[in-house]
């Protein structure tokens, strides 16, 4: 119905006419409108910007090649994303070009040219013979009609018969302008905030992403940016306490350029509250801004919460992240793997390193993290159910070896209880991505891991080993040879068992026993092993000043066997000491997101047009409607019809309704109806 | 059929008067009723509040007014929901522990207690639609329908009880129940029921009944579950990323959408359901009782413009707050993706509904499917994804 005549010409064949077909067509959009959809799916199922060895880890070296060319890593950097983007902008674009002028065209005229036979193919339409009534008057009834019904006309003479041509709500077709101009222009202000610049600046060789992970200072020119480069970014910065920064780091696949900014953010403060049930209240910074240029000797003060930015020169600065910020840690080493029992006391920074000795040469010790609060779900705690336990203060470390292979560690301070007894809890990993093992080394009841710790060492002394067992003897036997072969025995578990665990003297009894005993002699191996054990375990209590007299009671019982566990566990726990923490001094660290997006008033003014357009495109509704007047056999014929361009059924209301009102206003009895086209059922809506 | 003009109407309408002429005494009490109760609300919490909060109560209000005024039985509605919730608000006091001793909060005004008194409603109601719909008894439909504004009422008064109850548990804690999971599926199942009951007064049918109220029945299944298995409806104080006034109106509005959305996938069942019927049993029950098609249609394509509209309107406000709380408007996190994900499905439905003028079968699948993808962005990503929406996982 819309349709204009259209001239007959060779245009159709050229280029342009064949883009602008291409571009503007509504499958494409649909088309367009679906890999948006896909692509999309694509990068929520596949988590994005993981670090690159976890990509490998999943999918195996051939496949991680294969998506990292494809970009999805990063889907929504990826060029071909941008790409089909970019399309879905220019194809909104050409289908405005196009149907823009026809609807402002359809918004002014009133089509007055119309033919009767192409009213009656309307499915609404009347027709009556109007027998009191001569042209004029007819005319002037629909007009009064019209009118009041809030339809704007315009009438026509041609030849013997008269048109009046109506309207109403035409500002519908405004919908169609404004969310397709707002689609535009949210498209448009969103690649402008995007990742586009940095882009370009890379492939114009501008900028080079820096994948290592260095100290600021050793970031390379190439991978820096000065103030105002990007237009657009999001960078992120950790800032400790006491501290200033000037610059961010704005990450992209697998590494990052550092944005320089035009001013400086020292953080005076960082609080964390909490509620009763241990869940985080707030996150709070103070901080200072130094501007020289713009503010001179007077910093400015702000305070960012979450959910509560702040915005200087177009900067907007989000509390997103916290952490350590170079905490001062008290640490006791206690060997682990040597006879001696003395802890070596060492005081270290988080965020630094040191040399440590150890028998085969040196390990770099890096403090990587400190958390002054750990809540944990509650063992207990239903799934789903909220009920956490602080487990106290904790700090992280690696440990790392000449070759550069790392273990990592997670220490609690306190020792935590399990079970009713008290363990100090030690997490260790060699993969990044693997969940920590734990060793659970039993607490005395002093509350330390000494008493651990010592009995550890006395398993690791081999001349005290044999000494203690010349001396001690519940001698069954009296042999000698057979005695002293049997200390042999025991002093050589024992040694196995502290270099290698159970596992070792397993390895051992396989070693040197015939298969068919081996069952049999394993046994007897871990009998002997336990029994000693057992009594140098008793020897260490006596050295504790405990009466051992009338034998360990069940407490100490308890201990033993989880003392056990935790030796068990020693060798691939793969440290050469525990390191405990004796005390600390906090400082925190606040993360900061400074984001910068020009584009952003396009985006909102889109944003405003799209809720506009929306509303108008659905609750209006453009609806015509033609009168056809002619004299015909002494009578006036009167033709009515109309048409909306939605909601038929409140259209087949509103039609009927302007029928009663005609044939009330020109007297039911003379109008004579001859046509009419049954509506629909529905009653009425909206 | 031919559309049926009374004389009153026409009459009514042969002087189109304007919007404010057509207002009766009854709208201007009702205005009057809503701004005293809204700025005696705002008298007793506005410690509270900040100005934007000031703002959204207002223009709560007007909306009130508006849809009181737009649809009557709203009213009724709204002065059952306030009576219940004064009336519990009023047992409290300000001891929360009152809960399992007063005889009206611990047997109806609860929240919890409310919630399951809904649940229950729902269920009611859902079969006996379905058996009014089979027997065509009217007054059997009747009993239905009061059956769904029942539960409705007890949901909603629910609700704002348990917004009263989060702050008895403490200041710092309290918060508008829509920040959970658990919250949200109530507020799904209101949404839907609103908005299937103001298309049943609007085109006089209870056909449509059975089906709409099963996907509440179905929400209703997952809220039980959710609340005795997963010990979910506890409530919780607010991470620091949800404490903010947007909370108030971009949840809300997300709800509208979702509610929508799922009422024209089960119009859509129905007419698959119907369509197929007709075709293989032209003469059985099920053709002549089930809703007409295009009934069905008309009302799957207004669902699905609304929640159009709707969910438009929430992820642009979804938008403005990630701007605020997440540093950017725009963050491709796995909930928001999925929100444009719903918004360009329906796009694409609407355009060739529109543009290509496709109606039936194929639309009624699609209306099905989009049921599906909005679910996965409702419940979906929640559990399968991990995203900046920490909202509560399975
Ligand atoms: C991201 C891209 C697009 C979105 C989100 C979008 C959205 C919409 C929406 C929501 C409607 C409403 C349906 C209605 O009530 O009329 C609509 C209508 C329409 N769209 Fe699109 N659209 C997009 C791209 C396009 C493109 C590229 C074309 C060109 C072929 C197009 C042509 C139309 C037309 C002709 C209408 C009907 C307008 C009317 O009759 O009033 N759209 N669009």
């Amino acid at each position: 119905m819309n349709q204009t005549p259209t001239h007959p010409s060779n245009r159709r064949h050229t280029l342009s006419w064949v883009l602008l077909e291409f571009f503007g067509s509504m499958n494409l959009a649909i088309t367009l409108l679906v890999l948006v959809a896909v692509a999309s799916v694509i990068g929520t199922v596949l988590q994005q910007n993981q670090p690159y060895p976890d990509y490998v880890f999943k999918f195996g070296p051939f496949w991680f090649e294969v998506f990292r060319w494809l970009g999805l890593y990063d889907v929504y950097g990826a060029s071909w994303f941008i790409g089909i983007l970019a399309f879905l902008i220019l194809s909104t674009s050409v289908c405005l070009y196009r149907q823009v002028p026809r609807m402002l065209r359809d918004m002014i005229r009133f089509r007055t040219n119309i033919q009767p036979h192409s009213l009656r193919g309307f499915h609404q339409h009347v027709e009556w013979q109007v027998v009191d009534h001569d042209l004029d008057a007819t005319q002037d009834a629909v007009t009064e009609v019209l009118q009041k019904r809030g339809y704007r006309w315009r009438a026509r003479t041609v030849g013997d018969h008269r048109v009046v041509a109506a309207m109403k709500g035409r500002y519908n077709r405004l919908g169609y302008l404004f969310t397709h101009a707002a689609v535009v222009l949210i498209g448009v202000g969103g690649l402008l905030d995007g990742n586009l610049w940095l882009k370009l600046k890379e492939w114009h060789g501008e900028v080079v992403l820096e994948t290592h992970d260095l100290a600021v200072r050793d970031i390379p020119p190439a991978s820096r940016l000065a103030p105002g480069a990007l237009p657009a970014f999001r960078g992120n910065v950790m800032i400790p306490e006491g501290t200033a920064a000037s610059f961010v780091f704005v990450r992209a696949r697998n590494g990052f350029v550092l944005q320089e900014l035009p001013f400086a953010i020292e953080l005076k403060d960082f609080q964390v509250a909490y509620h009763d049930t241990g869940q985080p209240k707030s996150f709070l910074s103070q901080v200072l801004i130094h501007d020289r240029e713009k503010l001179g000797d007077h910093p400015l003060e702000a305070t960012i919460r979450v959910n509560h930015p702040f915005t200087y020169r177009g900067y907007s600065i989000y509390q997103s992240d916290f952490g350590d910020g170079g905490s001062v840690l008290d640490l006791r080493a206690w060997p682990l793997t040597v006879a001696s029992l003395k802890p070596t006391e060492i005081e270290a920074k988080v965020g630094g390193s040191l040399k440590v000795a150890r028998p085969g040469g040196t390990l770099i010790l890096e403090l990587s993290d400190f958390r002054l609060f750990n809540l944990l779900p509650e063992s207990d705690a239903q799934p789903g159910e909220r009920k956490f336990r602080n487990f106290g203060p904790s700090f992280g470390f690696k440990l790392r070896d000449e070759g550069g292979q790392a273990w990592e560690y997670f220490n609690y301070m306190a020792p935590v209880k399990l079970e009713d007894r008290w363990f100090f809890i030690s997490g260790m990993r060699i993969q990044p991505s693997a969940p920590f093992t734990y060793l659970h080394i039993p607490a005395d009841p002093n509350n330390s891991p000494e008493r651990f710790l010592r009995f550890n060492a006395r398993l690791h002394d081999a001349d005290w080993l044999r000494t203690w067992m010349a001396n001690f003897a519940p001698a069954a036997n009296e042999d000698s040879n057979l005695r002293h072969d049997l200390e042999r025995v025991r002093v050589s578990l024992v040694e196995l068992f502290a270099q290698g665990g159970s596992a070792a003297v397993l390895e051992r009894a396989k070693a040197v026993v015939p298969a068919d005993r081996l069952q049999e002699a394993s046994a007897l191996y871990l009998n002997i092993l336990r029994d000693t054990l057992a009594q140098v375990f008793i020897e260490v209590l006596r050295e504790e000043g405990i009466d051992v007299a009338q034998g360990v009671g069940e407490r100490e019982e308890a201990f033993f066997n989880d003392a056990l566990s935790a030796l068990s566990a020693l060798p691939a726990y793969a440290s050469p000491f525990y390191l405990q923490l004796a005390s600390f001094r906090q400082v925190e660290a606040s993360g900061l997101q400074v984001t910068r997006s020009d584009g952003v008033a396009v985006v909102y003014t889109g944003f405003a047009m799209l809720i506009m357009g929306v509303f108008i495109m659905f609750y209006t509704s453009h609806r015509r409607l033609w009168a056809w007047l002619a004299v015909e056999k002494g009578a006036t014929r009167l033709l009515l019809a109309g048409t909306g361009n939605r909601h038929q059924t409140e259209f087949a209301h509103e039609f009927a309704i302007l029928r009663a009102m005609l044939e009330q206003r020109l007297g039911t009895a003379e109008a004579e109806r001859s046509t009419t086209t049954p509506s629909s059922a529905v009653p009425q809506a909206y | 059929m031919a559309v049926t003009v009374t004389r009153e109407t026409m009459l009514e309408s042969w002087e189109q008067p304007s919007f404010w002429q057509r207002l009766t005494i009854r709208d201007g009490l009702w205005a009057l009723l809503v701004m005293a109760g809204s700025i005696q609300l705002w008298w007793l919490y506005r410690e509270y509040m900040d100005g934007y909060e000031i703002a959204i109560q207002a223009g709560s209000t007007l909306a009130l007014i508006a849809w009181g005024w737009y649809w009557k039985p709203a009213r009724l509605f709204t002065l059952a929901v306030a009576a219940l919730a004064v009336l519990a608000l009023w047992r409290y006091g300000t001891d929360y522990s009152l809960r399992q001793s007063d005889f009206w909060l611990k047997y109806f005004l609860e929240s919890q207690v409310a919630f399951m008194w809904m649940s229950a409603l729902y269920v009611l109601a859902t079969v006996t639609y379905f058996v009014a719909l089979f027997s065509r008894s009217e007054f059997i439909g009747k009993t239905a329908t009061a059956l769904t504004w029942i539960a409705t009422v007890m949901g909603l008064s629910g609700l704002l009880v348990r917004w009263r109850e989060s702050y008895l548990l403490g200041t710092d804690i309290g918060h508008i129940p829509v920040s959970n999971l658990y919250e949200v599926f109530i507020l799904f199942a209101l949404m839907t029921a609103l908005l299937y009951l103001f298309y049943e007064d609007r085109y006089r049918t209870r056909a449509m009944g059975g089906f709409a109220l099963l996907a509440i029945s179905g929400a209703v299944a997952f809220l039980l579950w959710y609340a005795f298995d997963r010990e979910a409806h506890h409530i919780q104080p607010l991470i620091p990323a949800l404490q903010s006034y947007w909370m108030k109106i971009h949840v809300p509005a997300n709800f509208i959408g979702y509610g929508a959305f799922a009422l024209a996938a089960m119009l859509g069942i129905a007419y698959l359901l119907r369509s197929g019927v007709e075709a293989h049993w032209p003469n059985s029950l099920l053709a002549r009782v089930l809703p007409p098609l295009e009934l069905l249609d008309d009302v799957m394509y207004k669902a699905i413009a609304l929640g159009f509209a709707a969910f438009t309107i929430a992820t642009i406000l979804g938008a403005l707050w990630a701007a605020e709380a997440w540093g950017g408007y725009w963050s491709w996190d796995p909930k928001e993706t999925w929100a444009l994900i719903v918004w360009l499905n329906y796009a694409a439905w609407l355009h060739l509904r529109l543009t290509k003028g496709w109606r039936g079968t194929p639309m009624a699948w699609w209306a099905v499917i989009g049921l599906f993808v909005t679910l996965f962005a409702f419940l979906g990503v929640n559990m399968f994804l991990s995203g900046l929406h920490s909202y509560g996982s399975l």
